[in-house]
């Protein structure tokens, strides 16, 4: 809550601490917010984007802690399975071929996102069934890497052809939550508390299957169901953030780890303690985005890679000194 | 009582035949005894009962074919215990051993275990692993890990046991240990266990029945005497086993 206050407060135009109170306090409760705060970048602005970067945030992170179980291989995160990367294409497409929504600025590119996510979902799913009828780890993640670089070099191919776009398309697939609005923030939402709730359902299941798929099946767990219903559930999920966001990378690959190192493997604590490590992350990852070179705005892509990969190495290096 | 049976199971991996149309049945109170060289196709045999590989035949629990079972159902009348055990992340023994509960849990119907708590008290203490409870699985000894997942197979309470090498990494006192307590379980009235074993002592010692596979087919099989014989070893290892034995032994006296 603290650093939501925070987030709400910093920015390229910095508000005093009571005004953002009083301003939110007020909303609340219906009442009349004095004239002179800014109403309109407390309430319209920073509100709906901290808003949508918590969610995001853990929505990523739960998808990372939800892969590395089931896959039981710590280098998973959410876009493992390849479906990130087809949401983006489909933005990128959005992009270069100018596709929009009258009236919003970015919802072709949302909508474009979220139809690419659930075909290569279903693209995704339909290879590696035709490949190994058990949808074994091993397929999953080659099926994944093969259809992440396909993706990716049709990306490439579209940006060499859509010269006047590559400001937008750059700045979208290193993922930013600027200019997203309350409308966002109910999409994300209504789809956490519902992945969400799914995966949380699952926790003793991602348990078995992070200590071995064959010592799931033995102790009683329907492997092939409990799989089919994560990956939906995390592909959906991803999709839906990815349509929104773009891609934003390290959070979902590393949180996970840092959450681990705190609550333990035991998904019961594990994902829960993920979603709320990934949401701060985020949030503050998003405030040094806005921040660091005002009134340039990073993509916050960028910042989750570059912080997040030296605090990781940093903790990493002192946990394992410390044993 | 006829608890499991296989009737001509086949395994195949492109051309080439694992197992090759073995029948076993298994009853009430009995310990089967898999024995034969390495790539007989022993561990492959005990998989098709965890419905680990493909196959054809069938396999009938109880009469019922267990491709019919709920996985959940499967896991409280067959409990697995697997050549290859390992874990990914830091688990505590005491929450491996705890998930041996799954399948009396899996639902949300049945999401009161009233016997669990005691049913892994007990597994942890049988297999002498009250002390490491809290203990990484990731800094267990093999033989360590190997009771773990042993206390795991007991929590989960099943009928039949099955078991692929129990003995693996475990010293002589774990082994004789181990041994016993199998067959202090299998006296209880509605039990059987199978097990993989490479030691013919053992087998011997605590086995009732047995079955010996080579290049996947079964040479022999029936009362552990009449199939654990010098001439059915020779044709099956293509040595002389007693005389290899008496050689062991001999070296003691």
């Amino acid at each position: 809550m603290a650093i939501m206050l925070l987030c709400i407060c910093v920015g390229s135009v910095n508000i005093p601490l009571e005004d953002t109170v009083t301003a939110l306090w007020n909303s609340l409760w219906k009442m009349e917010i004095p004239a002179s705060i800014s109403r309109s970048i407390i309430l319209n602005v920073r509100l709906p984007r901290v808003l949508n970067v918590a969610l995001v945030g853990a929505a990523l992170s739960l998808c990372g802690a939800a892969m590395q179980g089931l896959l039981r291989n710590p280098l998973a995160d959410g876009s493992t399975l390849g479906v990130s990367s087809g949401a983006s294409l489909g933005a990128v497409l959005a992009l270069a071929l100018g596709i929009t929504i009258p009236g919003t600025t970015y919802g072709g590119t949302m909508l474009m996102a979220m139809l690419f996510a659930f075909l290569s979902l279903a693209a995704i799913l339909g290879l590696a069934y035709a490949l190994d009828r058990s949808l074994s780890t091993n397929s999953i993640i080659l099926i994944g890497v093969i259809f992440s670089m396909f993706s990716s070099s049709v990306i490439n191919l579209v940006i060499s052809f859509a010269e006047d776009h590559i400001k937008s398309i750059t700045f979208w697939t290193m993922g930013s939550l600027s200019g997203t609005n309350f409308g966002h923030t109910r999409i994300l939402s209504i789809t956490v508390l519902l992945c969400g709730g799914v995966i949380l359902r699952y926790a003793r299941e991602l348990n078995a299957f992070a200590i071995g798929e064959d010592n799931a099946r033995h102790i009683g767990v329907n492997v092939r169901r409990v799989k089919l219903i994560i990956l939906i559930t995390v592909s959906v999920l991803i999709g839906v953030c990815v349509s929104i966001s773009g891609t934003i990378s390290f959070v979902g690959l590393v949180m996970p780890h840092m959450a681990r190192m705190i609550t333990g493997p035991n998904h019961k604590r594990l994902l829960p303690s993920s979603m709320f490590s990934g949401a701060i992350f985020l949030l503050l990852a998003d405030l040094v985005a806005r921040t660091i070179l005002r009134p340039i705005e990073l993509s916050i892509g960028v910042v989750t890679s570059l912080v997040g990969a030296v605090a990781f190495v940093t903790i990493f290096y002192r946990t394992r000194k410390a044993r | 009582m006829e608890m499991l049976k296989g009737n001509h199971i086949t395994v195949r991996y492109g051309d080439h035949t694992v197992v090759d149309d073995v029948s076993f049945s298994l009853r009430e109170g009995q310990w089967l005894m898999l024995a034969g060289p390495n790539g007989a196709g022993k561990s492959t045999l005990i998989e098709t009962i965890s419905m680990g590989v493909p196959y054809t035949g069938a396999i009938e629990l109880e009469g019922i074919d267990i491709r019919r079972y709920k996985p959940a159902l499967l896991a409280r009348k067959i409990g697995v215990l697997s050549q290859k055990n390992s874990v990914g992340y830091g688990y505590s023994v005491e929450e491996v051993v705890g998930l041996g509960r799954y399948a009396y849990t899996s639902s949300f119907l049945s999401s009161r275990d009233d016997d669990g708590r005691e049913q892994v008290e007990r597994s942890l203490a049988l297999t002498g692993l009250t002390d490491l409870r809290k203990a990484s699985v990731l800094t267990l000894s093999g033989g360590e890990l190997q009771r773990t997942f042993l206390a795991q197979v007991f929590a989960q309470n099943p009928q039949v046991l099955i078991l692929d090498e129990p003995a693996n990494h475990l010293d002589l006192v774990y082994q004789r240990h181990i041994f016993s307590l199998i067959g202090e379980w299998l006296k209880q009235p509605g039990r059987a266990v199978m097990s993989v074993v490479h030691d013919l002592s053992l087998a011997r010692r605590y086995g009732t029945h047995a079955l010996l596979l080579n290049h996947g087919k079964c040479t022999a099989q029936g009362e552990i005497n009449q199939v654990l014989t010098n001439e059915n070893l020779r044709i099956v290892y293509d040595m002389d086993v007693y005389e290899w034995m008496q050689d062991m032994l001999a070296q003691w006296q």
